[in-house]
Formats: structure tokens, C-alpha cells, sequence
């Protein structure tokens, strides 16, 4: 493996907001290879491509993968133990 | 206390090219007429889809190098690269009126929101994008937060901006701007050509501990490079928000 790469996990931003309804390059991802907890806009992104690979900075195991297809996304996340996903604060609605 | 709301899902929008513009002899500005736009964070970029008659179809990411005004256009100034079948296309082919694909506005991680915070922008080519963006935000507030801009250039006529930036940093109080030219330099410039150094982030970057928020946009190896440096000189990896864009845009 070699140290260049083209992207970062900010060029996923649109395909994943395609699914989610939050944004996920703010999300912490945690590498099932090594245990470093990193923000999905710092995975290492190969692209422009049908499908995206991201990896994680630190060991550069695959933590997720995104292939969109004309009508369905396949998002791949077995790399990952684990998304943290900010929201906004929880409380009472009135 | 009502709770935020979450703003949705993505979905892809026609935008209709208003206006264009040379900003170099290679990278163009392309004002973009989005209805019912949300409105968007300076930093953040859109996603662009061209089809072609027999359906092939291409994506690529651009910054959003305009800060927003209800009711404003989309601007995206998109550098032209060697084969690049997206940005050729955008630089030299589509002409106002017509019309693309877009998503967008993307990304909450590389976003300026404000704050009392000096802040330190490290751009390297059209990296510098969505980095104006954060400079013409501020510029729209008559923000107050210490900006600084470091820009790495081939040559004096790679420089985006030059004419806006020179006028903003006379009319902007506490932005400043210095160039570093990578090739070749302008008349009677004191140095010769280099690459980024820790010298010059030492010397027109802000000491750490001003706690500044960084902001690093370019080719992945001088992201790299200047994220090196950062961290050498002793800025906290948390507070340094990178950007890599590859080669083949």
C-alpha cells in the first residue's frame, strides 16, 4: 500500500447525505482493524469511481464502503465497530 | 426548548448557469441560479452530475467559493486539469443558460462557523476555493476574528482572486495574505521559487497557542505537507480541518 491517495472522506458527503438525514463526514468512525476513532471527512478516499472505498488514516484497512446503483445505494460498513453520529441536543419538545 | 431540526436527506437539483468568468487563464467561475436553495456554510461544496445523451454519467465534488446571501447564487470556480472529462467541460464548454445537476450543499466538517477564534487558511492552488469562501463570509459580517491566508502558486498567474484579495486586505481589518510561489516568482519578489516550509508557516501562521482554527485545502500531498508542519510546530491535530482533492477532477 502505497501513501497516495486522491480523496478524503469529504467527497462522501454527498452520496452518504443521499441516505442519511444527517451529515455523516462529521461522524466518528472507529476502525475495526486498529481501534483508531476517526472523523469520517479524514478517511483516506480513492476516486472519482462507481464505488468509493474509505480507509481508515492510521492502518488503512477498508472502513466502509459505497456503491450507488440507479436506484439503491450498498453501503458496506463491516470495517467499522462503530459510527458516532452528532446530533442536535435531545429534550423535552415544549 | 424545541428541538433543532435535522435539515434531510441529499437529493439532486437543476441549476441553471447564470454567469461565467475567468478567474485564470484556467480556472473559471460559474454563477449558478439554484431554486430554492437552503442556503449554505463557508467551506462546504456540491456535488455535480453531467449525463451524456447515451446516459454515461459523471460526478465530481467542487467547493462553493461564494458566501451566501438569501436569495444569492451558487458560485463554483473549477480549475481545469489535464483529461479532466468533468472540469474541461466546465471550463471551456458550458456557457451561460444552460443548465446541470447538482447536490448539495455538503459537508459539516470543513466548515467555518464564526466564532472569536483567529484562523489560519493553508491553500495550495485552487484549494484556495472554499477557503474564500470563509474570507468572503467574514468580509459579508465584517467579522473580526484575525484571518490569516497562506497560498502556495505555481506562478503569479495561478494566484485566484488576486485583484479581490488585494482589496479585501485593505478594506477587511486583520486579514492578511501571503504568497508562496512553488515555479516561478513576480518581479524583484526577494525570494526564489520553494515549496511550503515550516519557515513560512512558522513566520505567517499563528502560534499555537492562539488556539487557531486551520483550515488546509489542496493536492493530497501538500495537504499532507502543510498538516505536517502544523503539528510539528505544535497546533493541536484537532483543530486542523484538511481537504485533499486528487489530480483528476
Amino acid at each position: 500500500m502505497t501513501s497516495h491517495f486522491e480523496l478524503d472522506g469529504n467527497a462522501l458527503g454527498g452520496d452518504l447525505g443521499e441516505i442519511f438525514a444527517v451529515d455523516l463526514t462529521e461522524a466518528v468512525a472507529t476502525c475495526a482493524g486498529c481501534g483508531q476513532a476517526a472523523m469520517v471527512a479524514t478517511l483516506r478516499v480513492w476516486g472519482p469511481a462507481p464505488g468509493l472505498v474509505a480507509r481508515c488514516p492510521s492502518c488503512e484497512d477498508v472502513v466502509l464502503r459505497l456503491v450507488r446503483g440507479p436506484e439503491q445505494a450498498w453501503l458496506d460498513l463491516r470495517g467499522a465497530v462503530s459510527l458516532r453520529v452528532p446530533l442536535p441536543p435531545d429534550g423535552p419538545l415544549a | 426548548m424545541a428541538r433543532a431540526a435535522i435539515p434531510g436527506r441529499l437529493s439532486w437539483r437543476v441549476a441553471t448557469v447564470a454567469d461565467a468568468r475567468w478567474e485564470t487563464a484556467s480556472a473559471r467561475t460559474l454563477v449558478l441560479d439554484v431554486p430554492q436553495w437552503p442556503g449554505h456554510l463557508p467551506g462546504q461544496h456540491v456535488d455535480v452530475r453531467l449525463t451524456a445523451p447515451d446516459g454515461y454519467s459523471a460526478q465530481r465534488s467542487y467547493s462553493i467559493a461564494s458566501s451566501w446571501r438569501a436569495g444569492g447564487p451558487v458560485e463554483l470556480t473549477v480549475q481545469r486539469v489535464e483529461d479532466g472529462e468533468v472540469s474541461s467541460y466546465l471550463t471551456d464548454v458550458v456557457s451561460p443558460g444552460q443548465q446541470l445537476e447538482l447536490r448539495g450543499p455538503v459537508g459539516g466538517w470543513f466548515v467555518w462557523r464564526g466564532g472569536p477564534a483567529p484562523v489560519l487558511l493553508v491553500a495550495g492552488g485552487s484549494g484556495l476555493v472554499p477557503l474564500m469562501a470563509m474570507i468572503r463570509a467574514r468580509g459579508d459580517v465584517r467579522g473580526r476574528q484575525p484571518f490569516r491566508l497562506v497560498h502556495s502558486v505555481r506562478t503569479p498567474q495561478d494566484a485566484l482572486y488576486g485583484t479581490e484579495l488585494a482589496r479585501r486586505v485593505r478594506d477587511d481589518p486583520g486579514l492578511d495574505v501571503h504568497r508562496v510561489y512553488t515555479r516561478k516568482t513576480p518581479e524583484g519578489w526577494p525570494h526564489p521559487p520553494a515549496r511550503l516550509g515550516v519557515a513560512t508557516l512558522n513566520t505567517h501562521g499563528w502560534p499555537p497557542d492562539f488556539g487557531p482554527d486551520v483550515f488546509v485545502c489542496g493536492p493530497t500531498a501538500f495537504v499532507e505537507t502543510a498538516a505536517d508542519i502544523l503539528v510539528a510546530l505544535g497546533h493541536d491535530p484537532k483543530k486542523i480541518r484538511t481537504e485533499r482533492f486528487g489530480g483528476t477532477a
